[in-house]
Parts: structure tokens; sequence; C-alpha cells
């Protein structure tokens, strides 16, 4: 049975979640169908793993779906970078998932619940999608799955302002959506193909027509929509602050990397790093949008009084970061790139589950409310003091894995320039994670923090397992980093 | 460029009208339906763009003929009997040829030229990116109905001096935040 199924599990990665959505919807009982939703991440974390083992050797697994070849078919490809994302995507999507239940209770009204379990299954498998497939207009039609659902979710937050929020992030989002339809259609119209690897072939680089370079355009700004990368990232911090506390929790932990993962994908495989790089100038101007975002992004941050937007910032700054390993070309800075999708996920992810541990028991996510907390509910406060250095990059966590990554290449390309910047800009996520330290610490406790008792252990046991993560791959990080590199020599090796 | 260049090429004239004209409406908006709608004209932009890059001059709807279709599946059962039934790799290869080997006799004994198709793989794509459209559009309109309920008004403006009003409420969690009404805005302005 199971070994009929092996040559499936690409395939299934996308099935089982999507299958069971709307069997959540049918069953119509929050408990069931949360305890549906539960098995169907299992399952799909199982077999992202299961993937990675096979595709972690240089092979990568290719799968025609129904059975057409290639060119005339869709195909679905799992090789060490694209297994890479799969496998913390759907492993973030089962730790959240753990950790929803009494976060849902309190901020989603309970006939609403297994709606947003549903909601929850689909826009995991947007992501996923947009992962394994290996057809450009695959990559659309999976974006828009997973965006569409992400905007129901985050309309599901309490205040009027979520809607709100949802309704100018389609706005944008779909703006950037077609754009990257636009820059489809005219690279379709240059190479008569689909399947990323055969446009790759047949694109016309050096002295090509003005058309791909109006098609790698309207690819670029899409994807740098849905990455929130800096002058595009204004939907950003809304859409995180109203969402309900584990849609953030998800959506912050995975979204962004896997729109990344695509810009990466494309760059990489698609057009070429020589024809990017060095025919256009934009290694220098993604360098630069990095540098100014993670500044401007970081000291946003610092003068919040919402922990969300003080976070979504905070992410914004972050995406910088990525980028800016991912500009730098080298084996190094790619890996410090990819490797940093990863840490970041787990320490945004935790960081997140935190600010939902504390809206649990306090009913507030502003930072006055949020005084003298950490004294009450000690466990919780702990998690954010040990989630904020993993965010810092202080040594033996997972971000400064990153971030020495990001050094390191950078010193070996000689950008001395950059390197200061990247130290510097981590003071400003001192300031801002020691914001938050001091007022839960030090600042006299607010009516509510008084009254306030630890977070429930079913919210703080995935919490203090994710951070665990974060503390494991800041020492042993063959499965990180190792990983990463991995992927990183296959795309430039892939790449003429 | 020349002159008739520019005139052949109205199809694609027509497509950059509508997106800017849908881009324009998206910035220039106040009203959130009327938003909507601008998303719409711009999508349906770029549907027009895939259909017209389909489009071979001279090319018919890409349907085969029954006469040929005919022809060439008697041809395909005897083809496929022959040799390995089978291998899925080959099928489209296999698949292709008859048909090509098939309107060539049909061509010499009837006379016909050779018949050109449309490429259909755009058209195709489309009515994906129109179901994906319709989607957009329903959770928008969907959106846009429970703004209206919880602030009495669909202009964006209107709805940005609310929040103003209301100053930083954004706990984030409890509904029952100091609620201003739209009633209370136009009293105060």
């Amino acid at each position: 049975m199971i070994e009929s199924l092996q040559p499936h599990l690409p395939v299934l990665l996308i099935a089982i979640p999507m299958m069971t959505a709307p069997l959540c919807v049918l069953v119509g009982r929050a408990s069931l169908s949360y305890w549906l939703a539960m098995l169907a991440c299992v399952v799909t974390f199982g077999i992202s793993i299961q993937l990675m083992i096979h595709a972690g050797g240089s092979s990568s697994i290719r799968y025609e779906l129904g059975g057409w070849s290639p060119p005339y078919g869709i195909e679905y490809v799992v090789d060490g970078f694209s297994g890479f994302v799969m496998m913390f995507v759907a492993g973030l999507a089962t730790m959240v998932m753990a950790y929803a239940p009494a976060s849902v209770a309190a901020e989603i009204s309970p006939s609403k619940q297994y709606l947003f379990y549903a909601t929850y299954l689909l826009c995991l498998t947007g992501l996923l999608g947009m992962c394994v497939t290996g057809d450009l207009f695959n990559v659309f039609v999976f974006l828009e799955v997973s965006s569409l659902s992400s905007y129901a979710l985050i309309s599901l937050g309490k205040t009027r302002r979520a809607p709100l929020a949802a309704f100018q992030y389609l706005i944008v989002g779909s703006i950037g959506a077609t754009f990257m339809l636009i820059g489809i259609g005219l690279l379709y119209q240059m190479t008569g193909t689909l399947n990323m690897a055969d446009i790759a072939a047949r694109v016309p680089h050096e002295e090509g027509p003005r058309t791909v370079l109006v098609a790698f355009a309207f690819l670029t700004v899409g994807l740098g929509i849905k990455m929130a990368v800096f002058p595009l990232h204004t939907w950003l911090p809304n859409a995180y602050t109203y969402a309900p506390s584990v849609v953030t929790c998800f959506i912050a932990a995975t979204a962004t990397k896997v729109s990344v993962y695509a810009f990466t994908r494309m760059i990489f495989g698609i057009i070429s790093s020589s024809f990017a790089f060095d025919v256009l100038p934009l290694d220098s101007e993604l360098m630069a949008l990095s540098i100014v975002g993670i500044f401007v992004a970081s000291i946003a941050a610092i003068y919040q009084d919402n922990v969300k937007r003080l976070l979504a910032y905070s992410s914004v700054a972050q995406i910088g970061y990525m980028l800016l390993g991912i500009s730098m070309a080298t084996p190094g800075g790619l890996t410090a790139g990819i490797v940093h999708m990863f840490n970041h996920a787990l320490i945004k992810g935790s960081l997140f589950m935190v600010v939902g541990c504390f809206a649990l028991r306090l009913g507030s996510v502003r930072l006055s409310d949020w005084a003298g907390a950490g004294r009450t509910m000690p466990w919780t406060g702990f998690a954010w003091a040990v989630g904020g250095l993993g965010l810092i990059g202080v040594p033996t966590t997972a971000g400064f894995i990153s971030k020495w990554l990001l050094l390191t290449s950078a010193f070996e390309r000689d950008l001395w320039p950059v390197a200061l910047m990247v130290l510097a800009s981590s003071l400003l996520a001192v300031v801002y994670v020691w914001r938050v330290v001091e007022t839960l610490y030090f600042a006299p406790p607010s009516e509510s923090a008084k009254k306030a008792r630890d977070a429930p252990v079913r919210m703080l046991i995935p919490t203090y397992l994710l951070l665990s993560t974060v503390m494991l791959f800041g020492v042993w990080t063959p499965y990180s980093a190792g990983l990463a590199r991995h992927a990183a020599q296959a795309l430039l090796g892939a790449a003429p | 460029m020349s002159g008739a260049d520019i005139v052949g090429l109205y199809n694609y004239w027509i497509v950059i009208f509508l997106m800017m004209t849908g881009f324009y409406i998206l910035l220039a908006r106040k009203n959130l339906i009327k938003s909507v709608i601008g998303l719409n004209v711009f999508q349906t932009s770029v549907f027009l763009l895939y259909i017209t890059m389909g489009k071979v001059r001279g090319g018919t709807a890409p349907i085969i003929p029954p006469n040929i279709a005919a022809a060439s599946e008697h041809h395909q059962v005897g083809h496929n009997g022959q040799t390995h039934a089978s291998a899925i790799e080959e099928f489209a290869t296999e698949a292709f040829e008859p048909l090509v080997r098939a309107s060539q006799q049909l061509d010499h004994a009837a006379g016909v030229g050779d018949i050109v198709y449309s490429n259909p793989l755009p058209s195709v794509l489309m009515l994906t990116a129109i179901v994906v459209g319709i989607a957009t559009t329903a959770l928008a309109l969907a959106l846009v109905v429970r703004i209206r309920e919880d602030y009495g008004t669909i202009d964006e403006s209107r709805i940005l001096e609310i929040d103003r009003v209301d100053g930083p409420a954004d706990s984030g969690l409890n509904a029952s935040d100091s609620e201003t009404s739209i009633e209370a805005v136009e009293t105060a302005t």
C-alpha cells in the first residue's frame, strides 16, 4: 500500500489538504473539523519529509500530472530547494495547528470555526502548490488559491478594521497577481511553453527582444508585492495587525517566504542570474531596496505601540535580509538568504504564538496593556525573551546562523558597508525587542496584567516546541544551513 | 514601426487602454465598489492579451473537421495495434503523428489547403483566470458588505475618517472598542 503510493507523493502533498478542506465544511462541527485539519497537516508534513529524504541528494523527483509528459502536461518538481521550503511550510502549519484551538475559541465566533479550518487548509494547499509545481501558470493559480484564502482568514479578525485590512490586501494582492499573469503571458508568447525548465532553455537572454524584459519586470513587481519587499509592503502591517492571532502566526511564518521562494526560482531557474544580475542591475537594486527596507521598517517597528504591528514591521525588515542574501548571487549569499527563510519562519512563528498567548490572557495586544505581565505570566514572558534573542540574532539561536552566513558572504565579496549596515540594523532589533521586554518585566503592572495567569499549557507546549527548534538550529545546522547550501549550489549550478 | 504595423496591432492597443483604465480606477478610487469594478476591468484586459496572442492569422477554431477526425481515428487504432499501446511518454507524438499524416492524405485527396489552427492554450488558461477573477470579485464584494454593515458607508475616505476619530483603538481583539458611528462623525465635521 505505502509502496504503491510512493511515486504519487508529490501530488498527494497537494491533494490531501485540498480534499480535507471541503470535508471540514461538510462535517460542520468545530471540534471534528479541527482534528481532520490537524490530521491533514500531520500527513502533509510526513509526506514532505519523505519527499525531502528522496530529493535530498542531487536527484530531483519529477512527477507528471495525469501521465502527460512535461512540455504538454503539468509537471511537479521536488528538488533540494522546493523540498526544503515545502518541509518547513508544512511543519510550521502543523505547529500552528497544534497551537490553534484555544486561541481560535477566544477570537473566532463558534459558528465560523469549521470554516476557519477549511480555509486554513486551502491556504496551505496554495502555498505548498507554489513550491511543488514546475509549471509557471500553475504558480499563478496556486498563488491565487493561497491569497484568496488568506484574505478570507484575515477578515475573520474581531474588530471591524479586519475586513477593511483584508479588502485593502485583496486589492493590492490582486494587482500583484495580475501583474504576474501578464508576465507569464509575455513569457509564453516568447517561448510557446509554460514549463519552467522548458522556458529556461528557450528564452532568448542576451540581446533578446524587449518582451522578455517587460515580462521580467511584471513578474518582479508582482512577486515584490506578494513578498512585501520594502516600497511595496504597505498592505502587510494592517493585515498582520487585524487578523486573528493564529492567522497572523501562520501567514507571517509562511506566506511571504513562499513568495521569496518563487522569486528566487524565477531569477535562478527561469530568467538566469546572468541576465538578471549582469545584464540588468537587479542585484544592486535589490541590495539597495533591502538595506533601505531593513532600516525604515526596523525604525518604524521601534515606534509601534501595538505589538502585532511591531512584529509586522520587523517582518518587512527580515524580508530585506533574505533578499540581501539572494542579491549577492554567490553560493554563500544564497545559502544565507534561503536559511534565513527557514530560521525567520521559526522565529517569527514562535513570537506571534507568544503574542497570541498574551492576547488570550490580557485581551489586548497593545504594549501599554502588557505592562508588568512578565511577572504574572512568567512562562509566556520568558518565551518572548527567548524568541526576541532569536530575532536579534544572538549566538546559539537560529537567527545568529543566518546573520553570520550573511556577514561572511558580504565579506567574501568585499561588501564592507553592507556588512556594517547588517550589524547596525541588528542593534535596531535589540531596541524594539528590548522595549517589549522592559515593559513586560520592569513597568508597573496594568490592571489586566495583575489578574492574568499563565497561558494554557496546550498553547505553551507548541510555543516552546517551536522555540526549542530556534535554539536547536542555532547550534546544529546540517538540516538547516546544510540543506540550504545544497539548494543554493543546485540553483547556481542549474543557471548557466 | 510603420503605420500599418501600428494599426495592425490594434488588439494590443485595446488591451493597453483597458489595462490603464482599470489601473487608474484602482488608484483614483474612493468608492469601494468602484475599485472592485476597476480591478475587474484590469483583469479583463489581461484575458484579452492572452486571447490575442493565441490567435493565428487566418487560423480557424482549433477543432478538427469531422472527416479528418474520423480518418485519423481509424489510422490511430491500426497504429496502436502494431506497437506499444501503453507507452504514455510517447502519447503526444503518437497522437499527433497520425493526425498530420491523415490530414496530408486528405489534403491530397480533396485538394484542401493546409488547415491552420489558432492556439487553443491561451484561451484555456483564461478559463482558469476567469474563475479566479470571479472568486476574487465575490470575496471582495462580500468584504464590502461587511464593511458597509460595520461602518455604514463604502466611501474609503470616510471610513478612514471614522478610524481616525476612533483613535488607535487597535487592541485587535474586542469588537466593543470605542466604535464611532458614521452619524457621529458627520455631526462632528
